[in-house]
């Protein structure tokens, strides 16, 4: 086997270990979305209708609507949340010994990224095993579909979470990135409101949502889900994960380190 | 060959590692390392490279062995290679009845001996050690010095000995003396301290008095 490869597997092995050992981790991971399935969407159930739009073709639903955008919320919360790891980790050394390994550095960050987005999707799937329990179930294909959707989805969030982690300094503690990240990403995408129901209280939210990637990742998670296939969301999503892995790779390029140390 | 850096606190010792070890780099001036220009071709001078950074960079859920296993692959190495060169490493510490133990576990001294068996796992030229007997009492201090004195006579092995600490500096190792950003000297220490003990050479070199 070549050495790029050994050195993959072995961050991700090492990813999966480190999961294993941290259970409160996964509880936690776990119980957030679920919170938000049980406790949020049984209250808004009254409130809120959902007319038919695709992918959907019966009337759906509040709690039916909310799982993609729960999974998603999975994915983003893990992907901001290895991304402070790294932060922390560059500081106490776990960084160190993977940027002085003798293969390239983009190649390592994407291993890393990699790694992390493996375990957001086991994370998802057990949520999804929880919420079939709870009566709300897909299709076979739809979870299968699932699959592909939620590695790009997985992979775009997390190289948000490298690109910040590697420019924005400021944003080292969570309640940071909470604040400035998780929160307005969340609550501006169609996680938990279709877009025409943004466009009935306000054209700005509308047009903000739209653009929001996190808005794309939704959708290619409920269009999956369903086994359909969403290709703007599928080209907005890649996109923004291409931009933002590139961005990441330049915060991490060794010479730009020296300039972050003066400032 | 043993080198030893020597500076007080704040000297630039962990910058020249970090410079060293491609954290970041310079625009100014060059490194190379076991006859490899860093900026050229930084891969094949960081593949040369065994690095002991002064904090600790071990994962202190896994065992030994699995600590070992992860930094091997990370230098491509798997398999029976990576087998044969982790137990080769741990005998050469002394530690192999520890391999399945887990590293919270153990104490600094071994942690220590971990991380330098660790980075003797894919065969370096040289090796870098930033402060390693840092917060280990004084009988480990003096074990894990003696040790790596031993694998740079022994292994042909050149080794770069960051401290601040006189006493882990033999009479025949090469003497660098670092103090605010500036190389002070550079000879052997024998030469260097004359008649005067090290600890009192240092001290009139950086003129810090306590």
């Amino acid at each position: 086997m070549i050495p790029a490869l050994i050195a993959l597997r072995a961050i991700i092995a090492r990813e999966a270990l480190r999961f294993v050992g941290q259970r409160s981790r996964f509880v936690a991971a776990l119980v957030r979305p679920l919170l938000w399935l049980i406790v949020f969407a049984a209250g808004f159930r009254a409130a809120l209708g959902l007319s038919i739009t695709p992918p959907y073709q019966t009337y759906t639903t509040y709690e039916v609507y909310i799982v993609p955008g729960l999974c998603g919320m999975i994915l983003l919360f893990n992907g901001m949340q290895s991304s402070l790891s790294l932060v922390y980790d560059r500081e106490m050394g776990s960084m160190r010994l993977l940027l002085t390994s003798p293969l390239p550095r983009w190649w390592l960050l994407f291993c890393r990224l990699l790694a992390s987005t493996a375990i957001s999707i086991l994370q998802v799937y057990a949520f999804l095993a929880v919420t079939a329990l709870y009566g709300i179930q897909f299709s076979a294909a739809g979870y299968v579909a699932l699959l592909p959707a939620l590695v790009i989805a997985g992979l775009m969030l997390g190289a948000l979470g490298l690109a910040l982690s590697s420019t924005i300094r400021q944003l080292e503690n969570f309640a940071g990135v909470m604040n400035f990240v998780i929160f307005p990403m969340f609550f501006l995408s169609t996680a938990l409101y279709p877009l025409w129901k943004m466009a009935e209280s306000s054209e700005l939210l509308h047009d903000i949502c739209a653009v929001n990637p996190f808005t794309h990742a939704v959708e290619l998670i409920r269009f999956a889900l369903y086994a359909q296939f969403n290709g703007m969301a599928l080209l907005w999503t890649t996109l923004t994960g291409l931009v933002l892995l590139a961005l990441a790779i330049w915060g991490y390029d060794p010479a730009r380190g020296m300039v972050r140390r003066k400032s | 060959m043993f080198c030893a850096l020597l500076g007080p606190n704040g000297a630039g010792k962990s910058t020249l590692f970090a410079l060293m070890t491609r954290l970041f780099t310079s625009p100014q001036g060059r490194i190379e390392i076991a006859g490899h220009d860093m900026a050229r071709s930084p891969r094949a001078a960081l593949k040369r490279m065994g690095v002991v950074f002064q904090q600790p960079t071990l994962d202190l859920d896994l065992t030994v062995q699995r600590n070992l296993d992860y930094f091997s692959a990370l230098h491509g190495l798997s398999g029976r290679t990576a087998r044969s060169r982790i137990d080769e490493a741990l005998d050469r510490l002394g530690m192999r009845d520890k391999a399945s133990e887990i590293v919270r576990n153990l104490n600094g001294g071994h942690r220590r001996r971990l991380e330098i068996a660790r980075c003797l796992c894919h065969r370096p030229k040289v090796l870098l050690l930033d402060e390693p007997t840092v917060g280990l009492d004084a009988a480990t201090r003096q074990a894990i010095t003696e040790h790596v004195h031993d694998l740079s006579r022994s292994d042909g092995l050149t080794v770069l000995w960051a401290t601040h600490l006189t006493d882990e500096i033999r009479d025949g190792d090469q003497l660098l003396v670092l103090h605010h950003g500036r190389l002070l000297e550079n000879g052997q220490t024998g030469e260097l301290r004359g008649g005067v003990p090290l600890a009192q050479h240092f001290l009139s070199l950086t003129g810090e008095t306590e």
